[in-house]
């Protein structure tokens, strides 16, 4: 997506502007708005480059539109599948099993984005922020310019330019029947019918939470991953997730890659694979192929280099200071597209943010990129802040780091007679007294909810004594956390028994 | 002895700092040397030449005949550290302070006192030769956690728990409240009442199903008994595997030291303890009007209920009255909840009053200003039927219903009076029932302690009780010196819609710190899952109360929402680490979670 906010700068095409920003997406609209109600002219111009499969959608970017909001809701919806097998132990009278429609899921999925696609819009006019829905580039460093619907060109320019633009997921081009064939997460969410027996490619935590989503509504899909699942998490939490996956119906191809997809007469699409290791070639059919191999940043159509903005020569992405600026001073750069950052939504958001306020609200609050918490949402959820316990040790070597660690089994899964073989947590500290916590690493339902407030902790300076003199919440998953007694290195088991 | 000891340097090491290593190794090694010189000794006197409360001590031993060993604080070098070290033991801070075979006595008033009431003659001649080292009586979640730890520190611990049936019949295994009538099937059955808003959003995301969706109570009730059993099953298990000894029996205090313990059958044994610890809980309380105790129910009695209760009245206004409340709603049970005057009293009552109205937009019927004055039987059966008369709080009104069932969620007592407490002292709070107790969780007497819900002015949480009782049994047997922490503990109501907090509620905040010290942030929220479920907008809440005086400390955390418990143990975390506003700004949310409203919002 093309998405910049500008602060125009008075000369420039038709529109005259004292000041004003670039952007688009969730951070672009945090940014532009921040930066109105500071009482500024600010623009902002968005463009959807509609995906190979013609997938197009509104303002809000990525998490809004392609990202976090349809994947939360989708993996409710699959959740929600478990809870009904679960409801009969609990007493209601369910007839199993329940069958899923995709159509009525995405629907309702879709007008939920729209509604708030609506909202952003709302929030720009009510902000006096100016609105473009078009393609933009760089005209020179204070200039862009881009096409509007009508074939009329418009030059705008601003004092200092945000860049914000994101990135698009990326297509294994050199694969046969890639581009023809495959859908990403771009596609995903906008189905109009059931993607059907879908084989995901790639480990990325968008290829786990779209094969745990596809897997959970009564699909059959395949996951298929060259290497590593979820590269720069932690590896312990990583496998127990896929562990996980795997004794819930989603089948994995470890150590495969794809060389090939065709469309067979009867419209299915053959994919031809190889196995890394032994180098031999096996098929499969399916209705849909998801490429999940990871991101791009959207920079190429930008023509950074007029405006003299440096880029990495290796990723594309924008290199930025710790005040997120370019190497040309009046231009900034946030969010995904932006070199060495998390790329997360409430990190684009709190970066804008913090950004126009010390452009424009006298402040000089930097944004503090450390210990920032996420949480995949796989049908099991990964929650996690901090470091893994590899970096832990990386960083300050296995003798001065203590991992406390325990099994668990939440209240809920004892009626439903669930397995909770993979519901553990682990925290990692410095092993000095007061044992400072490094990381956080919790697998369990609501993962997300428990990881938040700890990440408040860790953003404390909490150490393991402080967090073990937290009293429990009974009965919690969460209270697991202040239970943590075992360390790894003491070799006790950690399967926790009765409460 | 009143009299303040001279300044002391620096106490034992605040919350939160780092202890000086150097420093934390001398002071145990200290420690290490008056334990032995307590438990060597038969009578042993910390004491100072010049102070005469300790020379009276000194002559009341010598003129009983008795050798005693004399540590003078003031001729050593070392006397003021061990001063310090002795009030960390004993919590006692001032000279003489006596032991009397590894019994702590206490000062010359104690002293004076144990030997006019015989306590101190029976310590002189019991010489250790008890039974068990440490007796506790109750086996719920503080006197299990505390007899586990002794066991692992080594000690010989006996357990007895017994559970007199409730005036309708009820009763159960080991495990005490939270397993067999509180938190576990509690929670078990909020979750069944969560699945059945669960099955009406899971419609809307995708699921097809036409059926009306009927909730069967005896299958669910059968469900949560199984796992309750299982518990039961684990806690007698985890007691024989650590040599804890297990009697089935009502502990009751015959003299110093020595219990009885008379099981079902009427038989009684005598067992006797260095040490004792009074773990006995709370039971619910009952109106004391005509006709409750032979048809009311209480909590002790639902979750095990073998029929479905139908329409029920619960009378109170107790989290444990709303949660049930609120379940049995959920089950499509037509429920009415008397309150007398407030609602959840000791909580923050706009958070209150939201739950409650949560409640009321969802079906539960609220009688405000009215009380129950005489229940009687229209018709027996399972269940049967039953008129409810009740009068208005504020006049003279009076009004009628009938319902299936009514639950009594009124309040609870504690278990302290029929245990012959009296027999060795230990004092109760008459009114309440309670027993006070210091902060190292002793009471009146020395060697009995006290943890639980039955301990004055702690809060009434499991996770609390467990935590007591564990670092109870730490102190006594372990080298430790760790308090139970009873400062920002949080806990959650588990109502169809969660209120988590921790810290302060508003109008205590208030009370506090005053109203123009204090910012107060807050927000509504509409979880994601919420929006495509077409469940209700500005309804779930959320707010902090920060302490401007003190770099905008957070000391008030409120959370109404989904999953409010997962959300409140972290930030509970965070407080204890002393979060300010500041911090709460620069974190990152998790999106999209609950979680995050409180890093996006305020």
């Amino acid at each position: 997506m093309a998405a910049m906010a500008v602060a125009l700068r008075g000369l420039g095409g038709r529109f005259r502007w004292r000041t004003q920003a670039v952007a688009g997406g969730v951070r672009g609209a945090a940014r532009g708005a921040a930066a109105a109600q500071l009482g500024r002219k600010v623009a902002v111009v968005d463009y959807v480059e509609p995906s190979p499969q013609g997938t197009r959608w509104g303002l809000g970017g990525t998490c809004v539109n392609v990202g976090c909001i349809p994947k939360k809701l989708m993996h409710q919806a699959a959740l929600l599948g478990g809870l009904i097998q679960d409801a009969p132990h609990y007493g209601w009278e369910v007839a199993q099993p329940v069958p899923h429609d995709w159509r009525k899921m995405a629907e309702a999925v879709q007008n939920h984005v729209k509604s708030l696609n609506w909202g952003h819009r709302v929030q720009l006019q009510d902000r006096k922020v100016k609105y473009f829905n078009i393609k933009a580039s760089f005209v020179d460093e204070h200039t862009v310019c881009g096409v509007a619907k009508g074939g009329k060109e418009i030059l705008l320019s601003a004092d200092h330019i945000i860049i914000a633009t994101g990135g698009r997921p990326r297509y294994p081009t050199h694969i046969e029947g890639a581009l023809e064939y495959g859908i990403t997460s771009d596609d995903i969410f906008w189905l109009k019918e059931s993607p059907g027996k879908t084989l995901v490619v790639g480990a990325s935590y968008v290829a786990l939470e779209c094969a745990g989503f596809l897997t959970g509504i009564g699909l059959d899909t395949t996951v298929m991953i060259r290497s590593i699942p979820l590269r720069g998490f932690d590896q312990q939490m990583s496998s127990m997730v896929i562990e996980h996956m795997a004794s819930h119906g989603t089948q994995f191809l470890r150590g495969c890659a794809p060389s090939r997809v065709r469309r067979l007469p009867d419209g299915h699409l053959q994919v031809t694979w190889e196995d890394c290791t032994t180098g031999k070639e096996d098929t499969g059919t399916f209705d849909t192929v998801l490429w999940a191999i990871g991101r791009v940043p959207d920079t190429r159509s930008l023509n950074l280099e007029k405006a003299g903005v440096d880029t990495s020569p290796d990723t594309q992405k924008i290199l930025v200071d710790s005040r997120e600026g370019t190497s040309v001073p009046h231009i900034y750069a946030i969010g995904d597209v932006v070199e060495g950052r998390p790329e997360l939504t409430p990190t684009a958001i709190m970066a804008g943010r913090l950004l126009v306020q010390r452009l424009f609200g006298g402040s000089s609050d930097l944004m503090d990129y450390d210990n920032v918490p996420t949480t995949v949402f796989t049908p099991l959820e990964y929650g996690c802040v901090g470091l893994s316990e590899e970096e832990a040790v990386a960083r300050h070597g296995q003798e001065h780091v203590e991992v406390y660690h325990a099994h668990y089994k939440p209240l809920e899964f004892t009626v439903a007679g669930r397995d909770a073989s993979q519901c553990y947590v682990k925290m990692v500290c410095l092993r000095e007294p007061p044992q400072l916590v490094l990381g956080l690493h919790f697998l369990g339902p609501n993962a997300g909810e428990v990881t938040q407030g700890l990440a408040l902790g860790i953003k404390c300076g909490a150490s393991y004594a402080q967090v073990m003199r937290t009293v429990g919440i009974h009965p919690t998953c969460s209270e697991e956390v202040v239970k943590l007694r075992i360390s790894k290195r003491s070799g006790l088991d950690p399967t926790v028994t009765g409460c | 002895m009143r009299r303040r000891s001279p300044p002391l340097s620096p106490g034992p090491c605040a919350a939160g700092d780092a202890p000086n290593r150097r420093s934390g190794h001398a002071r145990e090694e200290l420690r290490r040397r008056l334990r032995g010189l307590i438990e060597r000794s038969r009578v042993m006197i910390f004491s100072k030449s010049y102070c005469p409360h300790s020379t009276r001590v000194k002559e009341l031993f010598s003129s009983l005949g008795v050798e005693c060993n004399v540590l003078e604080l003031d001729q050593v070098d070392d006397g003021a550290k061990v001063q310090e070290v002795l009030s960390e033991i004993t919590n006692q801070k001032t000279v003489p302070n006596v032991f009397v075979n590894k019994v702590h006595v206490g000062g010359c008033d104690q002293t004076l006192q144990a030997y006019q009431s015989g306590l101190l003659q029976k310590l002189l001649q019991e010489d250790s030769a008890y039974d068990y080292d440490l007796i506790i009586v109750g086996g719920g979640s503080g006197g299990l956690s505390c007899a586990k730890e002794a066991a692992i520190l080594g000690k010989k611990v006996m357990v007895l728990d017994f559970v007199v049936p409730s005036p309708q019949g009820t009763s159960w295994g080991l495990g005490g409240t939270c397993v067999n009538v509180g938190c576990i099937p509690k929670k078990l059955m909020h979750q069944a009442a969560l699945l059945g808003q669960a099955l009406c959003d899971s419609r809307k995301f995708g699921w097809e199903y036409n059926q009306q969706v009927k909730h069967n109570w005896e299958t669910m009730t059968k469900a949560i008994q199984n796992h309750i059993s299982s518990l039961n099953w684990g806690y007698r298990l985890s007691l024989r595997e650590k040599a804890v000894a297990y009697v089935n029996s009502y502990g009751e205090f015959v003299e110093h030291h020595k219990i009885k313990a008379t099981n079902k059958k009427g038989q009684e044994t005598y067992y006797t303890a260095a040490q004792f610890v009074i773990a006995t809980g709370e039971r619910p309380r009952y109106l004391g009007i005509q006709g409750d105790k032979e048809y009311c129910i209480t909590s002790d009695d639902l979750f095990s209920l073998p029929y479905c209760p139908g329409k029920t009245l619960v009378v109170g206004a107790s989290y444990v009255a709303l949660e049930c409340a609120g379940f049995l709603a959920g089950f499509g049970l037509d429920v009415t909840v008397m309150v007398r005057s407030i609602l959840l009293r000791g909580f923050d009552q706009e958070m209150a009053e939201k739950v409650g109205s949560y409640m009321e937009q969802h079906g539960v019927k609220f009688l405000r200003k009215f009380i129950p004055v005489m229940i009687q039987q229209l018709e027996k059966g399972s269940p049967g039927k039953l008129k409810v008369l009740a009068k208005s709080t504020e006049g003279t009104e009076t009004i009628e219903g009938v319902y299936n069932t009514v639950l009594l969620a009124i309040g609870r007592d504690s278990c302290t009076r029929k245990m012959g407490l009296e027999k060795i002292g230990v004092k109760i709070n008459e009114k309440s029932g309670k027993i006070p107790v210091n902060d190292v969780e002793q009471t009146s007497v020395p060697y009995v302690y006290a943890v639980g819900d039955v301990s004055e002015g702690k809060p009434e949480l499991t996770p609390v009780a467990i935590q007591s009782g564990k670092l109870l049994a730490r102190r006594l047997f372990g080298a430790s010196l760790e308090k139970c922490d009873y400062i920002n503990v949080p806990t959650t109501v588990f109502t169809p819609l969660e209120y988590g907090c921790c810290g302060l509620a508003e109008e205590k905040a208030i009370e506090v710190y005053k109203k123009e010290n204090l910012e107060i942030y807050h927000t509504l929220f509409w979880p994601l899952e919420w929006t495509v479920a077409g469940r209700e907008n500005n309804t779930c809440y959320a707010k902090i109360i920060c302490n401007k005086l003190d770099h905008d400390r957070v000391i008030g955390f409120h959370i109404l929402g989904p999953n409010a418990g997962e959300v409140t143990q972290g930030f509970a975390a965070a407080m204890k680490c002393g979060l300010t506003k500041q911090l709460l700004d620069d974190t990152i949310g998790i999106h999209p979670t609950c979680g995050e409203v409180g890093n996006r919002r305020f």
